[in-house]
């Protein structure tokens, strides 16, 4: 911090380039424009067209019209749009720090396959049907399956790789369980393959409460966690030696993670590939300090989440392609290309 | 050390006379010199090693050829694949259940040879087919099949081996800028199978029930009704495409020290590499196509054989035995817990890949390896 904030007094004095500091600050106001910007168009654009005027009755004057209640429901959509984005990019930047490695993301340490083999069981043992009934199953399952995966990974002396394993471990173990299910039970089937592919559609203002309180909690817990997380980055020794606590952080940053991803899940279903791309880019041009990793991942996720959703509405009129699908569709070719184009930023 | 000398007497005694075998580790390389001035590296634990999962893989071969509706003893089933069993027998054996068992170990074999070669060359435990997208591709070719054409089982696979083939060839053209190396090939490979995914999971939405649940039990990998015709092109292929990556083994073993050094060592990193890498690619999606993507054979074969044979190095011979042992014993596993017909055999494999890469990790942890 020494090194930023010298030449920042320089600047008042003198015309100097801007700092790095002052040019991460202003991206990231440009990236809350950007967010406001999409929200809008996540309000006003769907599957039936609405005149502004008609959007702005809506928000404001709320008197029961058809108009007033397609804005009402995009409006609960682009809440849930904005949380669990903010929630899967956190949790994606916190499990690459955890796990120091680039390509850590909420499947790999199995709570997405904790979620799925829930809400599968849900499904076909507990006959369990509406939208709203499957989030607390999946909550649930995420969370025992984090838990697990923390014991099972050694808790105390819990290590990178042995996090990762243990993720990849359990999760194949509930892949074949879920496959086994849904081969064997149609009802299953019908219901499991909208829900794996992960969507916004099942936003309600209930659904946003049942979650909220939990992505509130995983946030704070998250941006806590930054400054211990980079003390960790330098390897188990030096942080020790800074005064980290390896065992806590490492304990916390998994609750963190399970409880930011779980929640998303159990509200979209699983949504793959923002966790794993937007730290990924943000750390491209932020470097690796956590503390300004995190904001923009926060902000960021969500502009491709509701980018990604706005587009999946209109790309099938009168139909709509899920979010995950568009995410991944868009997230890949951006990645690869990012991959491609410079030495990826390490750890 | 006793079954060592007992299943190769005559190498061991000539080779390493007694004096000398005491002061080497036990079961380590040694080397086999002839009177002409030849001589070859022999590794007896990954010579007894393979001896044995070649022979697990023929017993649970003709264990599971007795499996089923109408049970068989092993000793009929040998009898019959000598040709001295009853009609009833001939023909449930050579024409029900042997192609099946054929397709099952040319299979697990592709996928374990492929799996042992896309981890070296990603120099990545965890860079098998499943994790680069190879699956995922070939099983959008075969959801266009299904879901757009509702075509018939051989089209299915045409589709599949064909989505295999394109991915895998985006992916290495991705992956290429002045050479292909193994971190950007991962991370490639992870960016493809992401869109491959979701064109998987937007596909199985737009499907009606009927054609979603062909396409998942598909997307399990499974060997039911497998017959001669997918037994031909598979042997074929393996037959072709086996030889060609073992002449390369010595090249493959020597990259894993990394590009610079195996290039002083004389190796041409980028030939060797593009044809291995062809070869694993052809040797996974026929294997895809002919029983769909079968999860976790190939990422766990490689694993198990290192750690049976204990050396360093791709170990692929140890691989491709350990991969069709494995997928036969999953068949033969499915078969008994769940009854015939029941649930294909990629649900097993995936349970199992999941127990022992936890097995793996509660070992490893009290050996203070990880």
């Amino acid at each position: 911090m020494l090194v930023d904030s010298v030449p920042e007094q320089r600047a008042e004095t003198a015309p100097a380039p801007p700092t790095r500091r002052a040019i991460r600050s202003v991206g990231l106001l440009v990236s809350v424009a950007v967010l406001l910007l999409v929200a809008v168009a996540s309000i006003a654009i769907g599957a039936k067209e609405l005149s502004l005027a008609q959007v702005w009755h809506g928000l404001f004057e709320d008197t029961g019209t058809y108009g007033d209640v397609v804005v009402g429901e995009r409006l609960s959509r682009t809440v849930l749009g904005l949380l669990v984005g903010a929630a899967l990019g956190l949790s994606g930047a916190v499990l690459q720090a955890l796990t120091r490695n680039p390509l850590a993301d909420p499947g790999l340490l199995g709570i997405n396959a904790g979620a799925s083999a829930a809400v599968v069981t849900a499904i076909t043992y507990f006959g369990v049907t509406s939208l709203s009934g499957y989030v607390w199953f999946a909550f649930f399952g995420a969370a025992a399956v984090g838990a697990l995966v923390w014991f099972l990974g050694g808790s105390r002396g819990a290590t990178p790789v042995r996090l990762a394993l243990a993720g990849t471990a359990i999760a194949a173990a509930l892949f074949g369980y879920v496959q086994a299910v849904m081969i064997l039970d149609k009802a299953a089937l019908a219901k499991m393959r909208f829900w794996t592919v992960g969507s916004l559609t099942s936003a309600t203002d209930e659904t946003i409460w049942q979650v909220l309180p939990f992505l509130v909690a995983g946030t704070l817990l998250a941006f806590v966690l930054a400054r211990p997380l980079n003390a960790m980055a330098m390897g188990d020794d030096t942080a020790k030696a800074l005064g980290a606590h390896l065992n806590r952080t490492r304990a916390l940053s998994m609750l963190a993670a399970t409880v930011l991803c779980g929640a998303a899940t159990a509200a979209c279903g699983p949504i793959v590939f923002v966790g794993l791309m937007v730290p990924h880019v943000v750390r491209s041009f932020t470097g690796p300090d956590l503390r300004w990793i995190m904001p923009y991942a926060a902000i960021l996720s969500p502009v491709l989440l509701l980018g990604s959703d706005v587009i999946g509405r209109v790309v099938a009129r009168p139909s709509e392609v899920q979010v995950g699908i568009i995410t991944a569709i868009i997230g890949g070719p951006v990645f690869i290309f990012l991959v491609r184009r410079r030495r990826t930023a390490q750890l | 050390m006793k079954t060592a000398s007992q299943t190769a007497p005559e190498r061991t005694t000539e080779s390493a006379p007694a004096v000398r075998r005491r002061t080497r580790v036990p079961g380590g390389p040694r080397a086999l010199r002839t009177p002409g001035g030849l001589s070859l590296r022999l590794d007896l634990r990954a010579l007894i090693v393979v001896v044995l999962l070649v022979v697990a893989a023929l017993a649970a071969s003709v264990v599971l050829i007795g499996t089923g509706d109408f049970p068989i003893p092993a000793g009929d089933v040998l009898k019959t694949l000598a040709g001295e069993g009853t009609v009833a027998q001939e023909f449930i054996v050579n024409d029900l259940r042997l192609p099946r068992v054929l397709v099952g170990l040319l299979v697990g074999a592709a996928l374990g040879l492929g799996g042992a070669v896309f981890q070296a060359v990603s120099r990545n435990p965890l860079g098998s087919p499943d994790v680069l997208g190879l699956g995922q591709g070939a099983t959008a070719g075969a959801l266009v099949v299904i879901v757009l054409m509702s075509g018939s089982a051989n089209q299915v696979a045409v589709g599949a081996l064909v989505g295999g083939l394109v991915t895998g060839a985006a992916i290495y053209l991705l992956a290429w800028k002045r050479g292909v190396h193994g971190y950007r090939l991962v991370l490639v490979g992870i960016g493809v199978s992401a869109i491959a995914t979701a064109v998987n999971g937007y596909l199985i939405t737009k499907a009606d029930l009927v054609d979603a649940a062909r396409a998942v039990v598909w997307m399990t990998g499974s060997l039911d009704g497998r017959d001669w015709k997918q037994v031909w092109p598979l042997l074929w292929l393996c037959c072709l495409l086996v030889p060609l990556v073992l002449a390369n083994a010595r090249g493959l073993r020597m990259m894993e020290m990394g590009d610079d050094v195996s290039h002083a060592l004389g190796v041409r990193v980028e030939r060797v590499r593009l044809l291995l890498m062809v070869c694993a690619v052809l040797l996974t999606a026929a294997a895809t196509a002919a029983a769909g993507p079968v999860a976790f054979v190939a990422l766990t074969a490689p694993q198990l054989a290192r750690r049976l044979t204990r050396s360093p190095g791709p170990n692929l011979v140890p691989a491709l035995c350990m991969g069709a042992a494995l997928l036969v014993t999953a068949d033969w596993a499915s078969q008994r817990l769940f009854g015939d017909g029941q649930l294909p055999v990629g649900v097993v494999t995936g349970v199992l890949g999941g127990v022992y890469l936890l097995w793996l990790l509660v070992t490893e942890r009290r050996a203070g390896r990880i």
